[in-house]
């Protein structure tokens, strides 16, 4: 897919594949061109390059009947606050053109779902950001649709909020729905996608499972936390034996790189006892998501509190 | 999407445009007081120094009057319109099999029932401070239909402007000031004549001069001329322009 604004390329070529049943991780900072892809896959906007198939159904050429079998929850709670939780689920049942009957049971059965069943008489504008999200999610899940799309589900929610939404999301995918997931959060790519696309500045910079990005950093490292930065030199000396390459200092932070994990830490506690270097912790660690943004990019994923794009 | 379809969504939008009335009834107020305000203002407060030959001012005003209340009867429309594309509903219908057409005419179409109640409330008022008809009753009728008629297709005139605009508010004071000199350079409240010669031949054909003109043909008895037909045809036209206009900026329509 390609799109430009004027001469802004928000996408320069971006292939996405998302295998029936999964989820597609959409992983980029703000202005990387996610909501974009999003807009055009959802029969929003119209691509000016490339081709897009959702659900087997061309997104130019078989709109109409694309938008029936597919599923909505963007950045915005796009619900309507003068309504309550279940007339707002029901006006959605019969703009999808539920048979009769079915909008009334369908929202009964979401909003009882999504642990809105007591506010559902409510009027919407008494919710709170999370409670509206999960109308806007359940919103989304009406018609059953076999692709959802998440543009950014979770930005704004408060943890607990979070991971309410996350335990949804995995249970839809249980039950077969595939999803296309946009976030920024790297820990919500790293917990709920199957295969994550790294995406910036309108191009897929990195694609695989979580796993395989952070091999592509390199391996495990070791974290040691001096009780003096002064004692940097001393440790780097004594560290040379488990070191892959070349140690990091950070503040009195030490990052060794190292190429097995097993024993490590014992012979690493062993060597720096008996040069003297005082530890106030010390731990193996994976690379995250974060350290292969970083590393792909150039820079740190965003911070999600920044503009929308 | 077969034309069912599109009669049965627009009616589900237009019914959640009217459940907003009934939740926020602080809206009524611009139906039903505002409108009540005006007519009070201009009967007693201007009424007494515009000279309107052949008719006491307060005959003359009524049907100007209803005829700028229709004009702005639609500005529920632009300020919901912009609201939603904020708020992302707009995104949310665009994404569902539902007719491209039914969240503008579902908005226009419940613009027809409170322009409906402003008309009520306006009659009512204006009688009891001495408006009088003097024309049969179907007359009436047909002068109450062409004002619905011609509150409807401003309403597409905000829709479009709802769509233009980038919040509420501005959608809000845009709608003001294109719609609030066309009603005054008209002959709503004063005879066009007393007016400079470019305004008064812009008060001439001015679409709500040619409105109120039919109007006081079909409630006061003035001569009618092609004033009815005029108005119908200005209305028609107005809609049908302006419902094409908002329904393609509509498919366009982007988040702000």
């Amino acid at each position: 897919m390609a799109k430009s604004y004027g001469e802004v390329r928000a996408l320069d070529g971006v292939d996405l594949t998302a295998p029936t049943g999964t989820v597609l991780g959409l992983l980029g900072p703000n202005g990387a061109g996610k909501t974009t892809a999003v807009r055009i896959l959802t029969t929003l906007l119209p691509a000016d390059g490339g081709s897009a198939r959702v659900a087997g159904l061309d997104v130019a050429t078989e709109a109409p009947k694309l938008r029936g079998r597919i599923g909505l929850a963007g950045q915005y709670a796009a619900v309507d606050e003068n309504l309550t939780g279940f007339e707002n689920l029901q006006m959605v049942g019969r703009l999808y053109h539920l048979p009769k009957g079915e909008p009334k049971a369908r929202a009964a059965e979401l909003l009882e779902r999504f642990d809105l069943a007591d506010a559902g008489g409510r009027l919407v504008r008494t919710y709170s950001g999370g409670m509206r999200r999960r109308l806007d999610l359940a919103a989304a899940l009406v018609a059953r649709p076999p692709v959802l799309f998440l543009d950014e589900p979770t930005t704004g929610l408060d943890p607990r909020s979070r991971i309410g939404l996350w335990e949804t999301i995995e249970g839809r995918v249980a039950e077969g729905t595939t999803v296309l997931l946009t976030t920024q959060y790297l820990d919500e790519a790293d917990r709920l996608a199957d295969r994550i696309s790294v995406i910036d500045h309108g191009r897929v910079i990195a694609e695989g499972s979580a796993d395989e990005l952070k091999d592509q950093v390199g391996g495990e490292s070791l974290e040691v936390t001096l009780e003096a930065a002064a004692e940097a030199d001393a440790a780097i000396a004594a560290l040379a034996e488990v070191a892959a390459a070349r140690p990091q200092l950070d503040g009195v932070v030490l990052t060794v790189p190292v190429a097995e994990r097993k024993g490590t830490i014992a012979l690493a506690v062993e060597r720096l006892n008996a040069a003297g270097v005082g530890i106030d912790d010390i731990s193996m660690r994976r690379p995250t998501l974060d350290d292969v943004f970083l590393k792909l990019t150039g820079h740190a994923a965003e911070d999600p509190e920044a503009e929308d794009e | 999407m077969g034309l069912a379809g599109a009669i049965s969504d627009t009616l589900v939008l237009s019914k959640r445009n009217f459940m907003r009335i009934v939740r926020a009834p602080d809206l009524l107020l611009a139906f039903t007081v505002q409108p009540i305000m005006f007519v009070l203002l201009f009967a007693y407060v201007f009424g007494g120094a515009i000279p309107t030959p052949g008719h006491s001012y307060i005959d003359f005003l009524i049907p100007g009057i209803l005829v700028q209340t229709m004009a702005f009867g639609g500005f529920v429309t632009a300020m919901g319109i912009a609201e939603d594309l904020r708020k992302g509903l707009i995104d949310r219908f665009r994404s569902l099999p539902m007719a491209r057409s039914a969240v503008l005419a579902g908005r226009t179409l419940s613009d027809i029932a409170t322009n409906a109640i402003s008309i009520t409330v306006m009659l009512v008022v204006g009688v009891i401070i001495g408006f009088g008809f003097s024309s049969p009753f179907l007359q009436v009728v047909l002068g109450i239909l062409i004002l619905l008629l011609f509150g409807y297709a401003f309403s597409w005139v905000f829709a479009f402007i709802g769509l233009t605009s980038s919040s509420p508010e501005a959608a809000q004071s845009l709608g003001f000031i294109l719609i609030f000199p066309l009603t005054f350079v008209s002959s709503a409240f004063v005879p066009p004549e007393t007016m400079p010669a470019a305004l008064q031949w812009f008060a001439e054909w001015n679409p709500i001069s040619i409105t109120v003109n039919a109007i006081r043909a079909l409630f006061i008895g003035d001569p009618a001329g092609n004033t009815v037909w005029g108005a119908i045809a200005w209305s028609l036209g107005i809609s049908a322009v302006f419902a094409i206009l908002a329904v393609t900026k509509y498919k366009r329509a982007v988040v702000r």
